[in-house]
């Protein structure tokens, strides 16, 4: 069969159950184009890059399957940078193909040539330039499950123009055939008999999950572990959800904004079971002073996230739902002895912290944001795919939207990219078409890529954007408000564009709030519209998130109001 | 911690950007490299990487998980913490007036170094060893004068067990 190169990456794209596809044309793509509009796969048309490449992550997050890109050379493919970093430091599987300039004029400066093979080596789990169209396929297939496999990751793909348009005689590829490259899923049964024994001996212990736990859709399997040995739960921001948030044994999150609770464990704990986490500097503050007392169990399915920042007593590498199965069926209730009596005094004890320090504010003449995110909780009964842009609107979301299930959550957790939220609840949006989204924005990230509203509408999604507006870079604000002497450089936003008649101007519905008692009938409106709508709600300006650990101090010394 | 020398042995598949992916992982990392040797294997397909890096042992054992994460390394080795054979060569242009000429022909001698290349004024000299020989070589050579050096970078292997 003889077939172009676009022709055949089809075939390898429907092969690899691929729906939909995020993406921006130019002209060394055309071809790829050409063929994609003969294919039932739907392609989304955003409106710059960037936007593409967090719709294909929030599609990816939000129904666990690869995420998908197609940009052109140069411009296009280096406006795709942010959004595969953002997937690579928060492990999203997602395939970015780009295209190039023709083989022959590689390496001439040529019109739009850009060598996005160097650049995002660093920010991709792999990449390849293909140079014939008879390596494509191959290329395309190993993509796809390099991706997906062990721990997740973008992986790039940059395609000559001559190489999708060369016909050549195309036999289906056989199998994948890598190297070295084997995930390991299955964990060593002498380091979890360890772990076995750390668990049974441990009187104060937590468990610390992360986003590991919901890439390997390891919930249920977690859960079950802290129900069985009643041990309390903690999560990273990108762990949330995968414990229930409303369980007598949630602590919430711990870390920089964690709850006074939760990073008062990790201070008197004597064991962490850590679950798919890495222990980033956000979690962990000073790790010279993290966790003194706690022996560490760290399961991961990256060798390299273990021991790198907090030395691991027992390391297991493995794939955390098989990983924690395995250790659900070794702790059998009987030797695990009377968990009531032995735990009592350790959870009386995060009670006792839970009542002096819990999440508070008061809500006065002007809307607090967390009123906000409490009330959007409540409407939504906590069912809602909720995406956040990054700074105080992250963190308000991630500490009063009290998440019950996995995959709920979309936030930009390891890179921390303004902008995110809006394009990655498209895609989330297309993925879970029956599913309520929602971004959480600041005025300042929402600007950043506010052209993907005119996506939004131009699909018909009804994703619901509730800006939270301070007319400040709010979490910059705070840092300068606490450490910098109120000396407010470069945060003031004052001239914001009108939202509500930004939204009428994309053909999307704008609504705001300015008092407190309209924010329940705005919440309510808005959620309620099958429309795209933005919900502006002018909030304190002032306002600061709390608790706070400074940046560099123990993770349990917290500023607290 | 205090650092040490490691000697790795890094097998990777034999296609270009592969050295840039390695190099890349160690600069952006702020790993150090003292020295790198590269050439093809006996399998044209795979290509030995001869690295050593100044690193205390957490960061070494970090460098060694980081660089199996790239797809494209086959298998990594530590040498250092078992027998092993080491060799780097040198060449060496000496300045060589008259009253030099003797006394560095008797240090190629007790060295067994090669002279390759004769001039009016100087001689370049092969040297191959272990650093300790490259050393004190070096350091008999430096008062007479050296114009130019080149090395290849330490290439090291296992030790067969006898």
């Amino acid at each position: 069969m003889k077939l172009t190169g676009a022709q055949i990456l089809m075939e390898i794209l429907k092969e690899e159950g691929v729906d939909t596809i995020f993406g921006f044309p130019g002209g060394v793509v055309i071809d790829i184009y050409d063929e994609l509009a003969k294919t039932d796969i739907k392609h989304i048309l955003v409106r710059h890059e960037q936007g593409a490449v967090h719709a294909a992550d929030g599609y990816a997050r939000a129904g666990s399957k690869v995420g998908v890109c197609l940009v052109t050379s140069g411009p296009g493919a280096t406006n795709t940078v942010t959004g595969i970093a953002c997937a690579y430091m928060d492990s999203i599987p997602m395939v970015i193909f780009t295209g190039q300039v023709p083989t022959q004029l590689i390496g001439n400066d040529a019109f739009q040539e850009v060598d996005i093979v160097g650049i995002t080596r660093p920010c991709t789990k792999h990449n390849y330039l293909v140079k014939r169209t008879e390596d494509l396929a191959g290329i395309v297939k190993e993509a796809f499950f390099i991706a997906a496999s062990g721990r997740p990751g973008p992986v790039l793909i940059d395609i000559p123009k001559d190489v999708s348009s060369t016909k050549i005689t195309y036999k289906p590829s056989k199998k994948i055939e890598l190297k070295s490259y084997s995930p390991t899923y299955n964990p060593n049964m002498k380091q979890l008999h360890k772990a076995v024994k750390l668990i049974k001996d441990a009187k104060k212990p937590i468990i610390f999950a992360g986003g590991g736990v919901v890439l390997s859709g390891g919930s249920k399997e977690l859960t079950e572990l802290a129900h069985k040995t009643r041990i309390p739960v903690t999560c990273s921001l990108m762990g949330l959800g995968v414990f229930p948030g409303t369980d007598p044994l949630w602590l919430g999150m711990v870390g920089m904004h964690g709850t006074y609770r939760a990073n008062m464990c990790t201070g008197d704990c004597d064991l962490i079971v850590a679950v798919g986490v890495r222990f980033d500097d956000r979690v962990t503050g000073k790790t010279g002073t993290f966790a003194p007392n706690a022996k560490i169990v760290h399961i991961d399915i990256d060798p390299t996230s273990i021991s790198k920042n907090i030395p691991a007593t027992v390391p297991v590498v493995g794939d955390c739902k098989i990983t924690l199965g395995h250790l659900n069926e070794l702790l059998d209730e009987e030797s695990l002895g009377d968990l009531n009596t032995k735990r009592k005094k350790w959870l009386d004890q995060i009670d006792l912290w839970k009542s002096t320090n819990p999440l508070a504010y008061k809500q006065k003449d002007i809307i607090k944001p967390q009123y906000v995110v409490e009330k959007l909780y409540e409407l939504t009964k906590g069912e809602a795919i909720i995406t956040t842009e990054v700074g105080q609107n992250q963190m308000w979301a991630a500490q009063y939207y009290h998440f019950t299930k996995p995959n709920h959550f979309i936030t930009s957790g390891g890179l921390g990219v303004m902008g995110f939220g809006l394009p990655a609840a498209i895609g989330a949006q297309l993925a879970c078409p029956d599913k309520l989204v929602v971004d959480i924005a600041g005025d300042g990230s929402i600007q950043m890529n506010i052209q993907e509203m005119a996506t939004a509408k131009q699909y018909g999604l009804p994703v619901k954007i509730v800006i939270l507006n301070n007319r400040y870079l709010g979490m910059v604000r705070q840092w300068q408000e606490l450490f910098y002497g109120k000396r407010y450089s470069g945060t003031n936003m004052e001239h914001a564009p009108d939202f509500v008649k930004l939204a009428e101007a994309y053909g999307a519905v704008g609504l705001r709030a300015v008092k407190p008692e309209e924010v329940e009938s705005v919440l309510k409106k808005g959620l309620s519209s099958p429309e795209t709508v933005i919900m502006e709600f002018v909030i304190e300006r002032e306002e600061c998130v709390y608790p706070m650990v400074p940046a560099g101090a123990p993770i349990t010394e917290m500023l607290l109001a | 911690m205090a650092e040490q020398k490691y000697i790795l042995s890094i097998l990777v598949d034999n296609q270009p950007g592969v050295l840039s992916r390695i190099v890349g992982l160690f600069g952006g990392r702020g790993y150090n490299i003292e020295s790198l040797s590269v050439a093809a294997t006996i399998d044209p397909l795979v290509a030995r990487i001869t690295l050593v890096t100044m690193a205390n042992k957490p960061v070494v054992e970090q460098i060694i998980k980081q660089l199996h994460k790239l797809i494209n390394v086959i298998k990594v080795y530590e040498l250092t913490e078992a027998s092993y054979v080491q060799r780097e060569m040198a060449l060496v242009k000496v300045q060589a007036k008259p009253e030099h000429r003797a006394e560095i022909l008797r240090i190629v001698d007790i060295f067994r170094c090669k002279v390759v290349d004769v001039g009016q004024e100087h001689y370049t000299l092969e040297i191959t060893g272990d650093e300790d020989k490259m050393t004190a070589v070096l350091n008999l050579l430096k008062p007479i004068g050296i114009k130019e050096i080149a090395k290849t970078g330490i290439i090291a292997l296992f030790r067969e067990s006898k």
